[in-house]
């Protein structure tokens, strides 16, 4: 079966910008404009303004709203201040990882749930099979937003110039309702770069007027339009999973080293506690394969699914790599057997078609920003 | 984009360059460059290897993906870009010229290289 891609609001501003249009999990999207190195380096340095309208929008409304997804969801959403965000999984009953979310909470019965492209549908689907037995209502709200992100240290300064909204009392996860270039916005101080930054949540047919107000405001901060490609680039440096790479379904969320988002410890029965449980104490007993960095000696790029070698045997898999812009040099994030994960392991390397070439074994994120 | 008049081109999207003494300059073209993105690494063929028409004879890796570097003559390689080995971004920002990758004692052609207008129409750019 092939359908047509599907178009953001934004489809025809980044063609007349040049942007090289990629499928991104049924969707068309910008790949990069221009070089992808210095969109990379424009969100390290100053500002860079991306479209994330492909991201899965779920609202989640009604008097029981927090315990049903504290009951859907690993985390412990009811503990979520009104206005705040949190980071969480939702997993299938055997504890695999079905996605990785952020919650927002808007109101004290209504939140919303941010789902990957790629897993939305299920995400929605499987909320709507879990909400059974609650005063609870899901929505699909994914055709109500467009979602553009200004990224980088001289975002606070280009969105202040465009709105009102407290933004100095807007905290790192948090997002609140506002006016951004005379359009009704939610502001969220979320991201997926390393960086500082914000994520504006706003009816499409409000998307351009915002993009040109923002990219008129960046124009003194050398803000420019970023693609997907940065994207990844930057989450890599900072150590951020993404689900089809680091995260699975194979995968529990002990096995991501990512075990602290679920909260056994909540009121109530959750999906998957029990595999969970299981999951937590074999993690305890034996640990699984850690997700680690790899830093090249040389210059060829390992990819995601090239084993990880040791004394001519396979001790892990690389989950995601690229040249790092910052670092200069290829990076990678991998599972690797505990034997083989501490930092500084001597004699790791990475199959590369054939070649063993060296890698350095470091603690994760690559990069972390100066606060 | 341009494609310059005095160069043959590959359906596989290399430039090759008119005989000096029985030898040609090897690239890719800007058409090629801009469709791999940032190229990070090169790994052309040595100097005495001897290249075949259509086969592999390196890899150019891009931020996102490695692409086989094809070679559009057989012969016996004289030159090997090491700028470019130093400093991949050349093909970017020089497809046709500083960013040559290699240069071939031609032995022979196929008969299917084709002319800038040719190439321009069958790239579409």
């Amino acid at each position: 079966m092939s359908t047509a891609p599907r178009l953001t609001a934004l489809d025809a501003l980044h063609r007349s910008l040049g942007a090289t249009m990629t499928d991104f999990a049924g969707w068309d999207m910008p790949l990069r404009y221009a070089s992808e190195r210095d969109e990379h380096n424009a969100v390290r340095t100053r500002a860079g303004l991306f479209d994330l309208s492909h991201m899965g929008e779920i609202t989640v409304t009604g008097p029981q709203a927090a315990a049903f997804l504290s009951y859907a969801l690993v985390g412990n959403i009811a503990t979520v201040g009104e206005g705040r965000a949190r980071y969480t999984m939702i997993v299938a009953q055997d504890g695999g990882i079905l996605d990785d979310l952020i919650v927002y909470r808007l109101a004290d019965t209504e939140f919303m749930v941010v789902a990957n492209a790629g897993n939305a549908q299920l995400v929605l689907d499987t909320l709507t099979a879990r909400v059974g037995g609650f005063d609870a209502e899901v929505r699909d709200d994914r055709d109500a937003y467009a979602l553009l992100a200004v990224q980088g240290p001289d975002s606070p300064a280009v969105l202040k110039s465009v709105t009102d909204a407290d933004l100095d009392g807007l905290k790192y996860y948090a997002g609140l309702p506002g006016t951004v270039a005379g359009v009704p916005a939610l502001i969220a101080r979320t991201g997926y770069t390393g960086e500082d930054g914000f994520e504006l949540f706003v009816a499409p047919e409000h998307a351009e007027q915002l993009w040109k107000a923002l990219t008129e405001a960046g124009a003194p901060y050398d803000l420019i339009p970023c693609g997907l490609s940065c994207r990844d680039t930057l989450r890599l440096e900072a150590g951020m999973p993404l689900y089809g790479h680091e995260l699975t379904t194979a995968l529990t969320p002990f096995d991501a080293g990512l075990g602290r988002v679920v909260k056994f410890e909540k009121e109530g029965d959750f999906v998957g506690r029990e595999a969970l449980s299981a999951a937590a104490e074999r993690a305890e007993a034996a640990p699984p394969r850690k997700l680690v960095g790899l830093i090249a000696e040389g210059r060829r790029v390992p990819r995601a699914g090239y084993p990880v070698v040791a004394g001519g045997k396979v001790v892990g898999e690389v989950t995601s790599g690229a040249p790092s812009p910052t670092l200069g040099k290829p990076i990678a994030m991998a599972y690797v057997d505990a034997a083989h994960a501490a930092p500084g392991t001597e004699g790791v390397g990475v199959d590369i078609r054939g070649t063993h070439e060296p890698y350095e074994v470091v603690a994760l994120p690559f990069y972390k920003r100066r606060k | 984009m341009s494609n310059p008049q005095q160069l043959r081109y590959s359906k596989e999207h290399e430039w090759l360059s008119a005989l000096e003494d029985g030898v040609a300059t090897v690239g890719i073209t800007e058409f090629a460059a801009n469709a791999l993105g940032d190229v990070v690494f090169a790994q052309l063929p040595e100097v005495g290897d001897t290249v075949t028409a259509g086969e592999t004879c390196g890899e150019l890796e891009s931020t996102k993906s490695v692409s086989d570097l094809y070679s559009p003559v057989t012969g016996e390689v004289t030159a090997a870009n090491q700028d470019v080995v130093d400093d991949p971004s050349l093909v970017n920002s020089a497809p046709f010229e500083g960013g040559w990758l290699f240069k071939v004692r031609v032995a022979e052609e196929p008969d299917d290289l084709l002319s800038a207008d040719e190439y321009t129409a069958f790239s579409g750019n």
